[in-house]
Parts: structure tokens; sequence; C-alpha cells
């Protein structure tokens, strides 16, 4: 089925919670409500025509007004995919997990959670994965600064040749 | 005889050890020498990647791919190149997809070399290693004369490769694979069918189809539960269809369906179709340009788009974020071995500690490419 056949489907079925519909090539999408993101995940999974069985891919961008996450799932069965997204406000981004639906969820909502600072509801285990337990901030976030040192350890390394190039400027 | 007190072990076992492939670190819980769970503690190889993409520009992330995974650094290159060309709609020169491919699986056998020696190595049989080894470095060679480089490729280019291959090079390819087919079988003579390896790898940690795609595991970790699934296949990118080769699967023939021998002999199988592809491509390969024109300040349009290649480690899929401008606004990297780490913890429960070892080394798990 092609993807836009898909998102009619769900069009159809949760009229109200699909937000949006972007036609746009090369992978279209569909932006949905968070509150319904596991039902709309649940019909894509257990329907017969669409099943739905793996998660591809889980992964979230920060657009400075809103974090959206991104989800790719994908059908061994019917070889189709598609693409769902969720915007997120982002002082506190909150999600629902989809761990219950699909195992592979697992880590990778800890990635983004590591990363962007998502907060996953109902995820078993909700740690950093990447970075250290404790990591000032989220660096994928577009206005994360890093630190000057961590632990005592210089994130920076002094350079003479850098220090002249700054000088010249 | 009044029954011993025991009690559970919390165990550290890397992020220094010799079996982990890289810096990767469990906490096992263990009984004895039975594990209740080992529990993944990665990151000790995180270098940032996707954040280095937002700052360096589509043609100068080319060489960072390499360090994704760079065991076989040219599928990362692969992947790099097909999504922006997919954001940018370019369309590659016929000989430059045949190079793109005929590096590639080059890659692909000298990356399954070493995860086939080193699974030897891992659970106790030296010598193997040194034979995977010698063969590899002979792909490393050709690799080298191809571009310079003989683990960090940056060979492709947006648009193709960066440089045609130098004379002689088909012949010595050709070569190579004359002498390489036949060391598959003295591979599997010397350790594949080798009793005391066959009992370490049988039966030790199968997982189950369903189970499989549950945690999206990829690649030959998935053949091996016997799914006839193969991205170069099924969702066919770059020249595959123009190519006669199989998709080996995993069959239970010396334990149950999926376990850790399912695994390495799927890789072993997979080396086989490799080489049949490569006889192909080195024989057909056409002539003209390797490089399409694509412009030195690279801008695809507004858009996104993800790929999925298949590398050495299964099915890797790219999510690219174009806003315009001469920078990736994102880049994520969903690898195979970062699927597979995630499975760890629950097939760990109920395995003797030194069958970890065996686990890890048969999911082919390699450590930069689950951090990046």
């Amino acid at each position: 089925m092609q993807p836009l056949e898909i998102y009619q489907q769900v069009k159809a079925r949760f009229a109200d919670q699909v937000l949006e519909v972007v036609e746009k090539p090369p992978d279209p999408f569909i932006v949905v409500d968070p509150a319904a993101l596991v039902d709309i995940c649940r019909f894509l999974k257990d329907d017969g025509a669409l099943a739905m069985d793996c998660l591809s891919n889980q992964s979230g961008v920060d657009y400075k007004e809103h974090i959206e996450i991104v989800v790719h799932l994908f059908s061994y069965r019917h070889r189709h995919g598609a693409v769902l997204k969720v915007k997120l406000p982002r002082d506190n981004p909150r999600a629902p997990t989809l761990e219950n639906l699909w195992k592979s969820a697992n880590w990778m909502e800890r990635e983004i959670f590591d990363l962007l600072g998502v907060q996953f509801d109902g995820h078993s285990d909700l740690r950093r994965l990447l970075m250290p337990e404790d990591w000032p901030g989220y660096p994928l976030r577009k206005d994360f600064v890093e630190p000057l040192e961590y632990h005592g350890i210089s994130t920076t390394r002094e350079s003479p040749i850098i220090r002249l190039e700054t000088k010249k400027k | 005889m009044s029954t011993l007190r025991t009690e559970e072990m919390t165990l550290n076992m890397g992020p220094q050890h010799p079996s982990t492939h890289g810096v990767l670190r469990f906490i096992v819980r263990a009984d004895g020498e039975v594990m209740r769970e080992a529990i993944p503690d990665v990151g000790y190889l995180h270098r940032s990647i996707e954040k280095i993409a937002e700052k360096v520009g589509y043609h100068g992330f080319m060489p960072y791919t390499d360090r994704v995974d760079y065991v076989c650094a040219m599928f990362t290159n692969q992947a790099w190149g097909i999504a922006c060309e997919k954001l940018a709609g370019i369309e590659v020169p016929k000989r430059g997809e045949y190079c793109r491919v005929i590096a590639a699986e080059f890659n692909r056998l000298a990356s399954h070399l070493l995860s086939i020696g080193t699974m030897g190595m891992d659970i106790g049989a030296m010598t193997p290693f040194t034979h995977a080894l010698r063969e590899r470095e002979m792909i490393n060679d050709l690799i080298e004369e191809l571009c310079g480089a003989r683990l960090t490729f940056n060979y492709m280019r947006i648009g193709g490769v960066g440089w045609d291959l130098p004379p002689l090079w088909r012949e010595k390819g050709l070569a190579y694979l004359d002498h390489f087919e036949p060391i598959i079988d003295e591979f599997n003579n010397l350790l594949s069918f080798n009793k005391i390896f066959i009992e370490r790898l049988a039966n030790v940690a199968p997982v189950s189809l369903d189970e499989a795609i549950d945690y999206n595991l990829v690649g030959p970790n998935l053949r091996a539960c016997g799914k006839q699934w193969d991205i170069r296949k099924d969702i066919p990118y770059s020249i595959y269809p123009e190519f006669d080769f199989d998709i080996p699967i995993g069959s239970g023939e010396f334990g149950v369906l999926g376990d850790s021998m399912d695994r390495y002999m799927v890789r072993i199988r997979e080396m086989k179709e490799s080489v049949k592809i490569l006889r192909q491509a080195l024989k057909q390969i056409p002539g003209g340009s390797v490089v399409a024109k694509v412009a030195r300040n690279f801008k695809p349009p507004k858009g996104e788009c993800q790929i999925r290649v298949e590398s050495a480690r299964g099915d890797m899929g790219w999510y690219v974020v174009s806003d315009g401008t001469a920078y990736p606004y994102r880049v994520h990297v969903r690898t195979g071995s970062f699927a597979a780490m995630g499975i760890v913890r629950k097939l760990s429960a109920g395995l003797m500690i030194a069958d970890l070892v065996a686990l890890i080394a048969s999911l082919d798990v390699i450590a930069p490419e689950i951090d990046r």
C-alpha cells in the first residue's frame, strides 16, 4: 500500500486526532495528536491490511518552537511503511511510550530522552543511554551549549595555534 | 551435607574486555555461573556524530560517516550518499553505482571475516582469527589501492565515488575472488564444523522470529531466525536488482532455529553470495564517469527522507532532515548493532557467563555503531 492510502485509512478512523497530512515527497508523513499516538499505532499494528509489525526507527528533532518525535513504521508482511510525527511543546515535552507495542522502542526512546530530553510516560526504564547520567542538558537541542568542563576534565583543548588565530581577529 | 548458603553476585564486565568488540560494559547479575541478567551499559564510544553532521555540511560529513561503523565504512558512506541524492534528486552514473557495489561487497567480506574470526577467538579458538585476518588484509590492500585508506575509507561522494578503479584493479579483484572462494570451505573445515565450536554455539540464546521483529533485529541476525529478508532484494536500491544472488537463512541445522550457530552460519554463507555479486559486478562494469556533477556548495531542497541499506550488520536506516541550507538540520542513524544490543538483556537471562561472550560475538555487535 502507498503511504497516502495508509494515511487515508488512519484519517478515516481517527479523523480528529490526525492533525495534518503532509504529502511532500520523498517521504510523506502525518502529524497526530500525542494523546492518540498509542491508539493509532495499535491500529496500524493490528489491522490485517496494514500489519506494521516493525518499529523501524524512532527519533526526535528539535525545531526550536517545538520538538517532534518521528516514528517510522514498517510492515514485513506487506512491505510498506508509514511515518508518524507528534509535536510536543519544548518546555515540557512528554509523549506516551510505544514500548508496549514494539520492544525496540525501549532503547530508541531512551536515546531520545537522553539527547533531546523528551519524557516518555509509561516507559519501563527511562535512563540516559549514551551520555553520562549526570550530564547537564540535552545535546541535540539546538540551543545546547557544551559545558567547558565535566568533572574537572576540560572539553576544549589549549592550542597555541588557535590562540594566535583568535588574537589576529 | 547441609545446603550451602548462596547469594547473587553482581559482576562488572568491561568496558575494557577483549570480547566486547570495542568499549562496552555489562553489569552482570549472576547466580554462580548462571546469569540472572546482563544489563548493557553503552555510550563509551559516543562521539556525537549526529550533532557533528549539523555543523560540517553535506560533503564534509562523508568522512565522519566512516566512523559510525568503521568495520564496514563503505556502507555508511553509501547510505549517506543515497540519502543526499534522494533529497536532491541526483542520479548516480552507472559506473559509479558499480564502483559503489564492488567496494561495498568487498567490505562486507572483510567485515564478515572479522566477525567470524573474532567469534572463534572469543570462545577460545585463536588460530582461525589469524586466518581470517590474513584474508581480510588482502581485501584491505585492494581497497587501499582504490581509495588510499584501509579502514575509514571516505571513498564515496554525493553523486558517485571519489576515484575510478585503478589500472589492473578489476583483474586483481577477480584473482582475489578465485583465491578466496575455496578459503570459505577451508574455514568451514577449520572452524565451523569443529565439534567444540558447535557445542559452544548451538542452542545458545535462540531468538524466535516474532521476537526478532519485535526488537527490530536486522540483517544476518534476522535472517538467522528464518526470515528471508534482505534490503538488497526486498527494497532494492542501487543496482542490486541486476545481480543474481541468494539470501541464506538460518535453518537450525546444529541446534534450534535462530541460535548463535545459525547467526554464525548465515554470515559464512553470505560471504559466498557476496563473492557471486562481486564476480558479476567486476565482469559487467560499464564505462563512463563515476560521479555525477554536484555543486560544491550542496544545498538540497527543504524536505526529509529515510533510506535503508543492507550493511554487513543489516538494515541501516538514515533519517535526514534538510532545511534548504548547506547544513543538514538533523541526521539520525539507526544501526543494526543498536537494535541487537537492545535484546541482550532479555536473551541473557539463564545463560552461562561464558555464553554471554558467544552471544555478543554471534550478534556481531560493533560498539561504535551503537554509540555513534
